[in-house]
């Protein structure tokens, strides 16, 4: 049994030694998002949210504002959240778990399988816009039957696109804190001070100092997405969405990635 | 085969790894031996690109493993059976691995049967698994590409005698087929049962190397007899020291052949008659004993 297992493939594999290639990385790091109990439940939750934020706005929402835009923003406000705690689940458990060990000897390019786990949390982000619009349409359907107004069709797909790229920068703050800190807690209480203390801290600034109030678009994040959330920006607006996310992810996720490619895995 | 050449680690004022160099032959089962914090586990992370080394190489068959198109399929790694995702299966845990080698799917059970874990035990999650059980998912993890060079961190850890011997067993066959392994362990008498040769490492550097006959013989021999008095004359006689143990067992610096033809000469009976292990186990003792651990108990 010993030497027929370990031989027979030889022969098959050995003339094939082709690189790894990335598209089979990212199909591996997408498994790996839901083959855990944890990330089995944050997924089927999103799902689940998402249900139960369509029947709480047929239940409690007004008649009036039963709309297509009313359902999507109830099912997009869960997935904001957690679309971010995968992302950072994505990187971070390869420390905190301590699997980067196999991950970084089958694939010995570091640069590689965080390029990987960034397309495979964008796939989850992007797919999880689609539920959300799916759901949001059989919502407003089923919603205004049920209340019997009329349907209401508002969200352009302009606006959804934009409510798509919102959604991905929130995602990849996600994915920017898990390179930084390498650890799932640290990562997540940072995420949430940064998306929810720094934007109070930034209205306290605001309200105060009238003269920050016009530097603020250009440096609070949170802010310059809800331009994104809040129907297509316009003008300058797209500049500040711009200026943000260079601020607080790009220029964040460069340090991270120098930390992860020189940190040592043990 | 595994090349090391010159390779070192130092952390701000600690050397980890100073200037290790030696070759695990192919055919061969390498015992990287040394007590806790020697460096072994530095040295195996510097080899498979985990940790950047300060000095020297590490190579597999001449090429560097951040320069191996597919690790998997030439080098079989685990460094820690217990760095694995808890809230994983053991079937998913490797059929990642499976998908990221691109082997074909048939390789899990196949693995799974080789290690023998069952179909129920693959479907529980790891944090469930017992050391052993993880011990034996990682050997299927590294195996699992059919690679050429096996890379192990402590495999016998946790595994019952009855693993040890699987394991020495399925290691012996890999390397009887050519294959070259490279094991680490802090436990000589474990090195002793499953290696070929043996590189003893001691707070970062090598203090001894060679093949496990080599490194075991000529260090005396250990001899039982009623006539201890016979014994010892025949044995000062020709010149060779002896020493009797509390057991009355007689301690002699002549190998075991030359006792036998003495004791033959003299007409003295022998109990027993075998080779004194004790020159490897000794430096081995020294070195653990070195470390501040034992140092501060005593």
């Amino acid at each position: 049994m010993t030497a027929t297992a370990l031989t027979h493939v030889r022969e098959e594999h050995q003339a094939r030694l082709a690189p790894v290639p990335l598209a089979r990385v990212v199909r591996v790091e997408l498994r790996k998002m839901f083959n855990t109990r944890s990330g089995f439940w944050l997924m089927a939750s999103m799902v689940i949210l998402g249900v139960l934020a369509t029947i709480a706005t047929v239940l409690f929402a007004p008649d009036e504002q039963l709309t297509h835009n009313t359902f999507a923003k109830a099912i997009g406000f869960p997935m904001t959240i957690l679309l971010p705690i995968i992302a950072i689940l994505s990187i971070t458990g390869e420390w905190s778990q301590r699997t980067g060990l196999t991950t970084f000897t089958l694939v010995p390019h570091r640069r590689r399988v965080i390029l990987a786990k960034t397309i495979s949390s964008v796939i989850v982000g992007i797919a999880a816009m689609l539920v959300a619009l799916v759901v949001g349409v059989l919502g407003n359907v089923a919603g205004t039957a049920i209340a019997g107004t009329d349907l209401v069709w508002d969200v352009s797909v302009a606006e959804f696109g934009t409510i798509i790229i919102g959604s991905l920068l929130c995602l990849l703050t996600g994915t920017m804190l898990g390179l930084l800190f390498r650890s799932t807690p640290v990562a997540l209480v940072t995420y949430f001070v940064i998306t929810l203390v720094l934007p109070t801290i930034f209205g306290i600034l605001a309200s105060n100092a009238p003269d920050f109030a016009d530097v603020r678009p250009w440096v609070d994040a949170e802010l310059a997405r809800s331009f994104l959330f809040e129907g297509p920006p316009v003008g300058e607006q797209w500049a500040q969405v711009a200026t943000t996310a260079g601020l607080w992810l790009a220029l964040p996720a460069l340090l991270g990635l120098r930390f992860v490619m020189r940190s040592e895995v043990k | 085969m595994i090349t090391i050449d010159n390779l070192s680690k130092k952390y701000r004022s600690t050397v980890a790894v100073d200037h290790v160099s030696f070759t695990a032959k192919e055919g061969r089962v390498t015992g990287f031996l040394g007590p806790n914090g020697a460096g072994k586990s530095t040295s195996m992370r510097m080899m498979v690109g985990l940790t950047k080394p300060t000095t020297g190489t590490a190579t597999i068959a001449g090429r560097r493993f951040a320069d191996l198109p597919n690790p998997g399929l030439e080098v079989g790694v685990m460094l820690d059976a217990s760095a694995q995702h808890a809230g994983r299966t053991g079937r998913e845990i490797l059929t990642i691995a499976q998908q990221t080698m691109g082997v074909p799917a048939r390789r899990v059970d196949e693995m799974l049967d080789l290690v023998s874990l069952t179909a129920t035990e693959a479907e529980r999650r790891v944090g469930n698994y017992s050391l052993g059980m993880r011990q034996r998912l990682g050997i299927a993890t590294a195996l699992i590409g059919n690679p050429g060079v096996l890379i192990l961190d402590e495999p016998a850890n946790g595994l019952d005698p009855a693993g040890i011997r699987w394991m020495r067993d399925l290691l012996r066959d890999f390397a009887d087929r050519g294959g070259t392994v490279l094991l680490s362990s802090h436990l000589l008498s474990e090195v002793e049962i499953i290696a070929d040769d043996i590189v003893m490492i001691g707070a970062g550097r090598i203090v001894a190397e060679g093949s496990k006959a080599d490194l075991l013989r000529g260090v005396g021999s250990l001899v039982g007899t009623a006539d201890l008095g016979a014994l010892r004359r025949a044995l000062h006689a020709a010149g060779h020291d002896t020493s009797v143990s509390t057991d009355g067992t007689v301690s002699t610096d002549a190998e075991p052949a030359v006792v036998g033809q003495l004791a033959l000469a003299a007409g003295v009976p022998l109990t027993h008659l075998r080779t004194a292990e004790g020159g490897l186990e000794d430096r081995f003792l020294e070195l653990t004993a070195d470390t501040a651990r034992e140092r501060t108990a005593a």
